[in-house]
């Protein structure tokens, strides 16, 4: 990775939405540590699994797609790539599963520690690369895994039938729990954390939403990193009081005309795919050098869960964005761009994402011709630092920058 | 008025002196690119050639993969924005640009006032790029400029089927070893060029008149390639290399 002159960083406020976030970020990872110590039993916890059945249960979980984030953001990915590669997995794969099962094998990982699991709890619905990932590390570790099977919904809404087929298996889920654990389900507890994480849900899509002020009260990048508490702890008391505060924080920006964008607003964009997370600071310079705001992105909005009873939370699951249609999948990000109002979409064409990026030629030309905003790809990928080059990346956000200065100086 | 446009790419450093934003005084290029002598000589090169000095030139403007590094430079653009000026002031009917550059294919498509509207670049694979011809090329022990030559007097193009450059090599090499005919093989490196870029060109959307810029343009056969895969002329730019060091004395005369 390129040298980069690392500024001091500024002192954050401890009383903050940021440092509250940072710490219960931090907070899950040492809880889990902390169950493993007691002897409890720690599952490994793919990221659109329902949350709140663990949660409900008092059972520890981690995530593994979270930890490769992690490591892949502090440098750490080629590395841990190597080590899947060497033991025979193909570089076309997920780099988060290559990460995730060199982890399960070394146990160790300076970017991000976390405890071994006892057992795997897996969901399709962002992926099925997921299946055979979580498979894999069933039987190199010989523990339990219980695979949920959402599938890829053709139709634009979310039928009854698949309503029930989804709740018959995360009952069969619970109950497998309560077995293999000797943990009993509570309904108290249930509309306890369904509270927060709706509380948790509704707060975060409020924030993100403040975007739609313009200038934008806050930089586009300070979502993903926040988005790991959505992914981590949305089901937790202190997640929805602290996306509360932020959102309460974005809205005071607004009105004191602040952002923590620290630069002139020039361009407003919207971001798609995951973040290139070896590359977080090269590509989010290469925007905000140029006075380019990401506001948006439909990644933020995937974690927002917002439902008011069981068949409501199997519904919600099965309408994560990699599970619905071209058609559906569309329509929320036009509806977003519009709502937000981007001058430009940019598409991380990420090489560990088959799904993702396989959908983005289609979907982005629709996105662009509906909003009629310029549309502009990059090779990248989320954790494997060798698919990106920065030259590549700034000629084309330039040359997306050009086109929205040209359009401006036409109006 | 003067201005100077430097476009410095992979390979090889194009310079065009521009007199009052219209008339074209001098042009330059170099075979060395960027991390190379190649940008001061094509320099020094097009002011030699105009008759000018260094503080004739209001405004120098530099494009291409080395544009931030060149320090005589007032300022900077993206090829993209430097392709489509200079494509459009010679061909005003132009709606879309195909540009196989050393490192990469570019397909830019023009509003009618000659303002960028969209592009699309190739993915990071050396595929559909000038690296590819040249790679091939020096397999076939032949220059890189003579393989319109051979590809116009082929009777029965070999497909290329690999995307990977190595592959594709081994493919050829493979041909070799069976005493395939040349022509036949160098139309098939062309087809398969072609074959790439006009994927990338429909993703685009194609608006014709459609030109081709960037060294690759002056090769016919992955020119008359192109047309028969997109079903439509593809014309040569007048001096299709310097489009991008052309677009930046435009761009240059723009700022002052």
């Amino acid at each position: 990775m390129a040298e980069e002159v690392k500024k001091p960083k500024r002192p954050v406020d401890p009383n903050s939405a940021k440092y509250k976030l940072g710490q219960i970020a931090a907070k899950a990872y040492e809880d889990a540590q902390a169950a493993k110590d007691r002897g409890e039993p720690v599952g490994w916890c793919s990221s659109n699994f329902p949350v709140e059945i663990p949660e409900t249960l008092g059972l520890a979980v981690v995530y593994p797609e979270n930890q490769a984030a992690g490591i892949a953001a502090r440098g750490y990915g080629e590395e841990m790539c190597n080590i899947a590669e060497s033991d025979g997995y193909s570089n076309d794969i997920c780099a988060y599963a290559r990460i995730s099962l060199a982890y399960a094998k070394v146990k160790k990982c300076e970017g991000q520690d976390m405890p071994q699991p006892d057992f795997l709890l897996c969901c399709n619905n962002i992926c099925n690369c997921m299946i055979k990932w979580y498979e894999n590390l069933a039987k190199e570790l010989g523990i339990p895994l219980i695979m949920i099977d959402i599938p890829f919904n053709p139709d634009y809404e979310v039928s009854d039938a698949e309503t029930a087929y989804v709740k018959a298996q995360f009952l069969a889920a619970i109950k497998q729990l309560e077995d293999l654990f000797g943990v009993k389900w509570s309904e108290e507890k249930f509309a306890e954390v369904m509270e927060y994480s709706g509380r948790s849900s509704r707060a975060w899509l409020k924030a993100a939403g403040c975007a739609h002020y313009n200038p934008s009260p806050f930089n586009g990048f300070d979502l993903l990193n926040h988005m790991a508490v959505m992914v981590t702890a949305r089901g937790k008391k202190e997640a929805a009081e602290a996306m509360e505060l932020l959102y309460k924080e974005y809205e005071a920006n607004h009105e004191k005309g602040e952002s923590t964008f620290r630069a002139e607003e020039k361009y407003r964009i919207m971001f798609e795919g995951i973040a290139c997370w070896p590359w977080l600071r090269v590509t989010s310079t290469g925007l905000k050098s140029r006075g380019i705001n990401m506001v948006t992105t439909i990644y933020a909005d995937a974690f927002g869960f917002i439902y008011d009873d069981f068949d409501g939370m199997c519904r919600a699951y099965a309408s994560v964005p990699n599970a619905i249609n071209l058609e559906k999948a569309r329509d929320k990000r036009v509806a977003l761009a519009k709502e937000i109002g981007v001058e430009g979409l940019l598409v991380h064409t990420n090489r560990s994402c088959k799904l993702w990026s396989g959908f983005m030629y289609e979907m982005s030309r629709q996105i662009g011709e509906e909003v009629g905003i310029p549309v502009v790809s990059f090779d990248g990928d989320q954790a494997d630092p060798r698919n990106f080059s920065e030259a590549q990346y700034d000629t084309r956000v330039q040359g997306l920058t050009e086109i929205m200065e040209t359009g401006k100086a036409a109006k | 008025m003067y201005t100077l446009g430097i476009d410095i790419g992979s390979t090889t450093s194009k310079c065009v002196v521009l007199k009052e934003g219209k008339e074209i005084v001098a042009k330059s290029l170099i075979p060395f690119g960027t991390g190379t002598k190649g940008p001061m000589q094509a320099f020094e090169a097009a002011l030699s050639e105009s008759g000018l000095k260094e503080e004739d030139i209001s405004f120098i403007m530099a494009t291409g993969y080395g544009r931030t590094t060149f320090e005589k430079m007032n300022g900077e653009m993206s090829e993209l924005s430097c392709h489509g000026k200079g494509v459009f002031f010679h061909h005003p009917d132009c709606r879309t640009i195909i540009d196989i550059g050393g490192q990469d294919a570019k397909v830019i498509t023009l509003s009618s006032g000659g303002a960028i509207s969209n592009f699309v670049m190739n993915d990071k694979c050396a595929a559909g790029t000038g690296r590819f011809l040249d790679v091939m090329a020096g397999i076939l022990m032949i220059g890189v400029e003579d393989l319109e030559t051979f590809a116009l007097q082929s009777t029965s193009p070999i497909s290329i089927s690999s995307t990977c450059t190595v592959f594709a090599e081994s493919e050829v090499i493979s041909q070799l070893s069976k005493d395939a005919d040349k022509n036949d093989l160098v139309a098939g490196i062309c087809n398969s060029v072609a074959s790439r870029v006009a994927a990338l060109a429909k993703r685009a959307g194609i608006k014709e008149a459609v030109y081709m810029s960037g060294g690759v343009a002056q090769n016919g056969g992955v020119r008359t390639a192109l047309s028969r895969e997109l079903g439509c002329e593809v014309h040569f730019a007048t001096d299709a290399q310097y489009m991008g060091a052309l677009g930046a004395a435009i761009a240059g005369y723009e700022k002052l």
